[in-house]
């Protein structure tokens, strides 16, 4: 493993393995390194060295950090000024708990988003600014550290959920926001998945900011300790808001049956779980997948899933699923089908070795595309050294 | 003045052959333009000191017309200029001697919406307003909300990524699209994204949007709609100094409130804005604040009283919290018609569109003040405060010989300043031509050919859009050669 602690080094580093044809596995801390398709490359460049804040203004709502900062350690900085990630970045469990580093990076490379992502964007759409060095060796900038920004071709955004595949990320700038003073959740019980989307949607529809909308299906409550499924809303904003808006929404949603409502410590603990895919019942040789689709057509991808015999529960008002089982060629087919029927996404988050090679971990291109794809890669990284197969095969 | 790069002299005498294989695409009547007369509107756009009459114009109303178009275009080696409204105040849909002009006006159907999963599907000709109109009925809106709303159409905010005065909360065009459309230069269609949130593989939204038409036409979006608040609710707050305006400011934000907008005008402005809106600005004040929250109404007063503490330790020179939303809308009038208000006042202005970031206000305006002075033109300071959005105002008088060249040079000066002090050239009116030749303050060589390989990838004989956003001096051999076949 190469890990370089300056920008020079990094760019000296790659224009040797673009000389020498040495494919790059480029990485963090490689807690992510299980997602998508196997790599095949003969080194791992990571940025684990290059490390820090480099700039915080937060009147500015703005955060500069060299790619390898663990993203605990950004979050602390942000923290003492009352700030955070808007987007709510996961700690998924299943990459193995508290122990694991992630790096900001990483995060950015994967385009990581928690269950705020419904209401303020996906990390992508934070993402202001990016310092990223190319195939050739070259440094170059995108964007910048301001909020508004439409300078050239936004290249950042590009950069951002290519999985290492076009160019290595040294220091991103995002943008930042308060933590808000409250939150609030409201608890909607033993509702089917299609009657939960159905109160989720009136809850998103309504006019209160709901900023976190999850529905936990049978298994996926009982592993946080409820016994029927339950329907989370969650509202984000100063105390007296927090309250009026919940009493307000428990009202309109008097419908959907009994609910209860969790104080700021027990929203806090769900959310976080809902986030961190915590409800997600794991084992070694399970496959795992995030996907995402609009959120009417969440219940019936979740009846798919448990049809083949994996489980797991809906964010984003049911247009995210996160959902593990068994490994199986076929269910991995018919999962993929069964998304692709509606126009989804997905992400192939974690399978056996001998499954990943043989999937696509994302949906395949159309030809026009991939032929396009195939001239942004060469255009990116010429000798094609970056993480090759990571998300399509090479 | 701005060049544009010569025409091919084979493109123009093939005139009438190209317009007759248009018409074969396009039969239907007035579907292709190609009598001078009727050309004439498609001159120019918001920038409208830059005029020139295309080869032709084409008014698709299809995504298929529009793939047969680009097709034919490619295979003929013709240049082509996708166009909106054509409200582009950076020039972006600026004719070509040699190009033909995609209008996109006709494919102005919305064709979908879905309140359950919060989105409408609209085609490109679509007003940004219309998307608003067709949903605010059942209290939902589209949220970029750009001044020429009513005109601008949803394909030329994607085009240059348009925002709007409450982006400060719900984000500029980019962030609001899940979808679309895009007609590729081989004529090929391709969907990008779809209804649900988050595309797996590459962002191919995040490079299209903002791309200025360089990389395709968009014939159709998907965007987010979303519910509306209960309310809102405006107030200003006046100050004597910019400096102690932009203390304010950083002091709102930093005590954790997000106001929905947050607007800034400096005293030129307020004195235009004043006398055209009769909007009850402070006249005796250096800068003013916009300030919009929202909520319930008890929300609104609570977290007006919170901005209105905050305010008043910046000893202002008046303090407004509107009552109702007649008074919410009196607020606004002004500030909304600010262009309008500086073209009352001057016979001829350039709008600039810088960012900064927003603890260099005072710094950046006194310097502009100092410009001012320098070239002897006036200017209006218009900012978007919460993002850093800078929109100065040059007033000037085309007629008298000159002042267009030093107008335009005091802009340059303008955008110059606001990349030195860690900002760029355009926050959200995009390049177009009026700062491609600027491009390079902002970007080295080397990260400009990456753009300009972006571009190659999807458009290797650099048909689209050409002269706007890259400077000329290193075009691709091949976008440069007129006669290039
Ligand atoms: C009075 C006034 C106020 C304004 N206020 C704002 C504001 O508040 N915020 C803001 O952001 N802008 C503002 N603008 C600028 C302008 O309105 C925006 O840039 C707007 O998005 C342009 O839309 P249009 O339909 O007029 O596009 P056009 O001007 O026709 O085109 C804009 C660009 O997009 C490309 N394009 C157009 N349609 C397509 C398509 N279908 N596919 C691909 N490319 C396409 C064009 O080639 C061009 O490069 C203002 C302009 C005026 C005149």
């Amino acid at each position: 493993m190469i890990a370089p602690d300056s920008e020079a080094g990094f760019a000296a580093a790659i224009a040797a393995a673009t000389a020498a044809k040495t494919a790059l596995n480029l990485t963090g801390y490689g807690s992510k390194a299980g997602f998508l398709r196997p790599v095949v490359a003969g080194e791992t460049l990571s940025t684990r060295a290059f490390r820090g804040v480099s700039l915080y203004a937060p009147k500015e709502l703005v955060l500069s950090a060299r790619a390898g900062t663990p993203l605990a350690e950004l979050e602390a900085v942000l923290a003492e000024s009352g700030q955070q990630m808007i987007a709510e970045p996961p700690r998924y469990g299943f990459l193995g708990g508290d122990g694991v580093v992630q790096s900001l990076g990483g995060i950015i490379a994967c385009n990581l988003s928690g269950p705020r992502r419904i209401a303020w964007g996906a990390m992508r759409d934070h993402v202001l600014g990016v310092r990223a060095i190319t195939g050739r060796g070259e440094i170059v900038r995108s964007g910048g550290r301001v909020l508004k920004n439409v300078t050239g071709l936004d290249l950042a955004k590009l950069l951002t959920g290519s999985y290492g595949t076009l160019a290595l990320l040294t220091e991103i700038t995002v943008k930042v926001l308060p933590i808000p003073e409250a939150t609030g959740t409201l608890v909607l019980h033993d509702l089917t998945p299609a009657r939960a989307v159905a109160a989720l949607s009136a809850a998103l529809g309504s006019p209160f900011s709901v900023t976190g909308a999850a529905y936990l299906p049978e298994r996926a409550a009982a592993a946080m300790g409820y016994d029927r499924p339950v329907a989370l809303i969650r509202i984000e904003d100063v105390a007296a808001s927090v309250a009026y808006r919940l009493q307000a929404l428990r009202q309109q949603l008097g419908r959907y049956g009994a609910s209860a409502l969790l104080d700021q410590a027990g929203s806090l603990a769900i959310w976080q779980a809902v986030r961190d895919a915590t409800p997600l019942a794991v084992g070694a040789d399970t496959m795992i997948w995030r996907v995402s689709v609009a959120p009417s057509q969440g219940p019936g991808i979740l009846e798919r899933a448990q049809s083949l015999g994996l489980d797991g529960y809906l964010d984003w008002g049911g247009g995210l699923l996160l959902l593990a089982g068994p490994a199986t060629q076929a269910a991995a087919a018919a999962l993929s089908g069964a998304v692709a029927a509606v126009r989804g996404g997905w992400w192939l988050l974690r399978a056996p070795e001998s499954l990943r090679a043989s999937l696509d971990a994302v949906p395949p291109e159309p030809a026009a595309l991939a032929a396009i794809r195939g001239r942004l890669q060469s255009a990116f990284d010429p000798a094609g050294v970056f993480t090759p197969g990571k998300l399509h095969a090479a | 003045m701005i060049a544009l790069p010569a025409p091919n002299p084979a493109t123009l005498a093939r005139r009438d052959a190209l317009v007759a294989g248009l018409r074969k695409i396009l039969p239907a009547a007035d579907g292709v333009i190609a009598d001078p007369v009727r050309l004439k509107p498609y001159e120019t756009d918001g920038l409208t000191a830059y005029r020139q009459m295309p080869l032709a114009v084409v008014l698709p109303e299809t995504t298929e017309q529009v793939a047969a178009i680009l097709a034919f275009c490619q295979a003929q080696n013709v240049r082509v200029i996708p166009r909106g409204a054509g409200t582009s105040l950076a020039g972006g849909a600026l004719p070509l001697a040699d190009a033909v002009v995609i209008g996109m006006m006709r494919m102005n159907r919305i064709l979908q919406i879905d309140y359950a999963d919060r989105y409408a599907v609209v085609q490109a000709g679509v007003t940004n307003l219309g998307i608003t109109r067709a949903v605010e009925a059942d209290g939902f809106f589209y949220a970029p909300d750009p001044s020429s709303q009513l005109a601008c159409m949803i394909g030329g905010n994607i085009g240059m990524n348009s925002g709007g005065a409450h982006c400060l909360k719900y984000g500029v065009t980019a962030n609001n699209v899940l979808g679309v459309k895009l007609v590729t230069i081989t004529g090929d269609i391709i969907e990008l994204g779809g209804t649900h949130l988050d595309a797996a593989g590459y962002d191919w939204l995040g490079i299209i949007i903002g791309s200025e038409g360089q990389l395709g036409i968009v014939t159709e979006i998907t965007v987010r709609i979303l519910r509306a608040a209960e309310g809102t609710r405006a107030m200003l707050a006046a100050f004597s100094s910019n400096a102690i305006a932009g203390a304010c400011v950083d002091a709102i934000i930093g005590s954790g409130i997000i106001p929905v907008a947050l607007e800034f005008m400096d005293r030129p402005a307020i004195h235009a804005c004043e006398a055209f809106a009769h909007a009850g600005y402070p006249l005796d004040a250096e800068a003013m604040l916009i300030i919009e929250v929202e909520g319930s109404a008890d929300e609104q007063t609570a977290m007006l009283e919170r901005i209105k503490e905050i305010c008043s330790a910046f000893a202002p020179t008046s303090l407004k919290i509107s009552q109702n939303d007649a008074e919410s809308a009196a607020i606004w009038k002004g500030r909304k018609g600010a262009f309008g208000a500086i073209g009352r006042i001057s016979p001829d202005y350039l709008c600039m569109d810088g960012t900064i970031p927003t603890s260099t206000l005072p710094q950046v305006l006194a310097r502009i003040e100092a410009l001012s002075a320098e070239y002897g033109l006036k200017v209006a300071n218009i900012f978007h405060a919460g993002d850093g959005n800078l929109h100065p105002l040059i007033m000037f008088d085309a007629n008298q010989a000159g002042q267009m060249q030093k107008a335009e040079a005091f802009g340059a000066d303008i955008l110059r300043l606001c990349v030195e002090v860690g900002g760029c050239l355009t926050g959200e009116h995009g390049v177009g031509v009026e700062k491609r030749d600027l491009m390079k303050v902002q970007f080295t060589e080397i990260e400009l050919d990456l753009q300009r390989a972006v571009k190659s990838a999807f458009d290797p004989d650099w048909l689209l859009n050409t002269a706007k956003v890259f400077p000329l001096d290193r075009l691709p051999a091949r976008a440069s050669l007129p006669h290039a076949a």
